[in-house]
């Protein structure tokens, strides 16, 4: 089984998936059965637990991983509020690391991440920090005891895909720990891109909730994230800037 | 530099010229680019856009979207006393006006929050006139702690405060701060506010700035649209934003578009604005600043609320009261302007969901402790 464990948790399903853009909470339950994703991501600061209609955690259905993010938190201790916030709530013990000081862009602080991830982590989260893909700041969240890392494709809603491949491309390479794609991966190719890199999984969500049918292209996009890995496993054939024949012009040397 | 620099030397150039200087071909330029520069800017507040405002109202939809997801965030201001210094001529909390003053005494307060939060509302804006000995900082503190038992997210749009007294709030769960600079024209500003506090210019203008340095979460800000040429004041407001966005990038920032609204007293709008010119102005806004939040208040009568939802718009007040004490039967006191939009929490949310959109109560917990942040890039 190609499983991907996360923090002693068996995951099939590789695609990820955001929540805090739909135009409906009532969308949740049915993109995550079109999509079969088993890990859904929630702003803690949306969880309202007093009010059922407003909790969204209540639209997650309860064989899922909800992995609570920090969302608003702009340094490494407000991270770390909302993370214990999110524990005491009931959401149990993963987390997402987001530290963003940068509203324009949206671009995570890992520096700040670093640090929040060393706090979480030795408090026994299992901590996936949002980064700028950097390979020593990955390592370093690594080293403080991240269960992955999870840098940017491109800036948070821009639908760009995957601008940051080379450095994604070379985190894939150099760590052991799963990276998992997240953010700015604007259609399914994106994603199926960056499984054919080697990515352990990919986070989406403005690309499906924007979407014109968002439980159409959750399904497209967790057959892309299959496709991708698929191609990853089978070993992708390298890439020449000349045609090869079928059958070569000196083949009868051989 | 500080903004108050900025906007001294844009007293150099001639706006209205620039202005009628833009051409349609200038819009479509501006519009076909993904990073609008000032001058774009001032192209789509130009009356040579009028006749763009479709394809600007594509963009827009499209890149709210993009940002904010197909939800909307709401609120409802929640007014705690009248007593006021100045006489803003189109304020009905103007010192011209006579009439006994009220100050919500923390039982009352605790009352109008349960009538709120009872609503299902989760964001709250304390409101005051500006009167120090009235409702010093001590009883704004006070009233946000008071407030954070019922609300997640608790801001002021009060008096100007010091930036010490904004990290004292911020500390004690503030998380957000509304200020209006009401008009960016300091002439017109000087004839609108002749005394008081608030007849400093600079001062006001700069407030904005000390609640970002103060480590206040969101700060938004606004032009009272009407007091002078809209498109003037939207256009420093945008560069006000901006500005703001650039050097305190770990603020959430947030733009209102107030249109002036009847009052106690005879003041008329010196310089009123139609509809499609506001809607003009929240394009422009939403494609100059993708990222920035705007907020519509109950100002703004139902229709024209609705068909603004999904153009630009991301956070609505709802069941607004702008009396102090409104939301109990006992409230008798003077509104400090018309409300247009009457609607209960339950119908926005309805309207809302019929136009595809989420509504949004809650975006923030308060967290235990505030903590200052110092994000400004020199």
């Amino acid at each position: 089984m190609d499983n991907l464990v996360i923090g002693g948790r068996q995951i099939v399903n590789r695609l990820f998936l955001g929540t805090g853009k739909f135009s409906s909470y009532d969308l949740i339950p049915d993109v995550i059965g079109s999509s079969g994703a088993q890990v859904v991501t929630v702003a803690l600061r949306r969880v309202d637990p007093g009010t059922a209609s407003e909790n969204m955690l209540a639209y997650v259905p309860d064989n899922c991983i909800v992995m609570p993010n920090t969302s608003g938190a702009r340094t490494a201790d407000e991270a770390i509020q909302i993370a214990r916030l999110a524990r005491a709530m009931g959401c149990g013990n993963w987390i997402k690391i987001e530290v963003i000081s940068d509203n324009k862009y949206l671009l995570p602080d890992n520096e700040e991440t670093i640090c929040a991830t060393r706090t979480l982590a030795a408090e026994g989260f299992v901590v996936l920090p949002y980064m700028n893909p950097d390979l020593t700041a990955a390592r370093k969240m690594l080293d403080c005891g991240a269960a992955a890392v999870m840098p940017l494709g491109s800036p948070i809603g821009s639908n760009r895909g995957l601008k940051t491949r080379e450095l994604v491309q070379i985190m894939i390479d150099e760590l052991a720990a799963p990276v998992i794609v997240d953010a700015g991966l604007g259609k399914p190719s994106d994603a199926a891109e960056a499984m054919e890199m080697g990515a352990a999984a990919v986070l989406v969500n403005t690309a499906i909730a924007t979407a014109e049918d968002p439980v159409l292209m959750a399904g497209a996009f967790s057959l892309a994230v299959k496709a991708g890995r698929m191609a990853y496993l089978a070993g992708l054939g390298g890439e020449s800037a000349l045609a090869r024949a079928s059958s070569p012009l000196t083949g009868f040397l051989f | 530099m500080g903004f108050y620099a900025l906007l001294e030397q844009s007293k150099t150039k001639d706006l209205a010229q620039l202005l009628d200087s833009v051409t349609e071909r200038d819009v479509a330029c501006s519009l076909a680019k993904s990073r609008l520069s000032t001058r774009d800017f001032l192209s789509l507040l130009a009356p040579a856009a009028k006749g763009c405002l479709e394809q600007m109202a594509v963009k827009a939809r499209s890149l709210t979207r993009q940002h904010f997801g197909q939800v909307i965030f709401l609120y409802a201001p929640l007014y705690a006393a009248d007593f006021c210094e100045n006489n803003c001529l189109y304020c009905s909390f103007s010192t011209a006006h006579d009439y006994r003053r009220k100050k919500l005494t923390m039982q009352e307060l605790e009352d109008q929050a349960k009538a709120l939060a009872k609503m299902g509302l989760k964001a709250v804006l304390l409101l005051t006139g500006e009167s120090r000995s009235f409702t010093p900082a001590a009883y704004l503190k006070d009233c946000i702690r008071l407030l954070q038992k019922f609300f997640t997210s608790v801001s002021v749009e009060v008096y100007p405060l010091t930036e010490a007294e904004y990290r004292e709030l911020a500390e004690a769960g503030l998380d957000g701060v509304t200020v209006y600079q009401e008009v960016y024209n300091e002439t017109v500003y000087r004839r609108m506010h002749p005394q008081g506090p608030k007849a400093d210019f600079r001062y006001r203008l700069e407030t904005a700035e000390r609640a970002c340095r103060a480590g206040v979460r969101t700060v938004s800000i606004g032009a009272l649209l009407g007091l002078d040429d809209w498109r003037r004041e939207a256009f420093f407001t945008g560069l006000h934003a901006q500005y703001l966005q650039d050097t305190y990038p770990a603020v959430e920032l947030g733009v209102s578009v107030p249109r002036i609204q009847p009052h106690l007293g005879s003041f008329a709008a010196p310089a009123p604005l139609a509809d499609s010119e506001l809607v003009q102005i929240i394009l422009a806004l939403r494609l100059f600043l993708p990222r920035v939040g705007i907020a519509l208040s109950t100002r703004e009568r139902p229709a024209l609320r609705d068909a603004l939802v999904g153009l630009g718009i991301t956070r609505m007040s709802a069941c607004s009261s702008t009396v102090v004490g409104g939301y109990t039967a006992k409230g008798k006191q003077v509104a400090q302007f018309a409300v247009s939009d009457s609607r209960s929490v339950e119908e926005i949310r309805q309207m809302l969901k019929a136009s595809g959109y989420q509504p949004v109560a809650q975006d923030w917990h308060t967290l235990p402790q505030g903590k200052e942040v110092h994000h400004v890039r020199q």
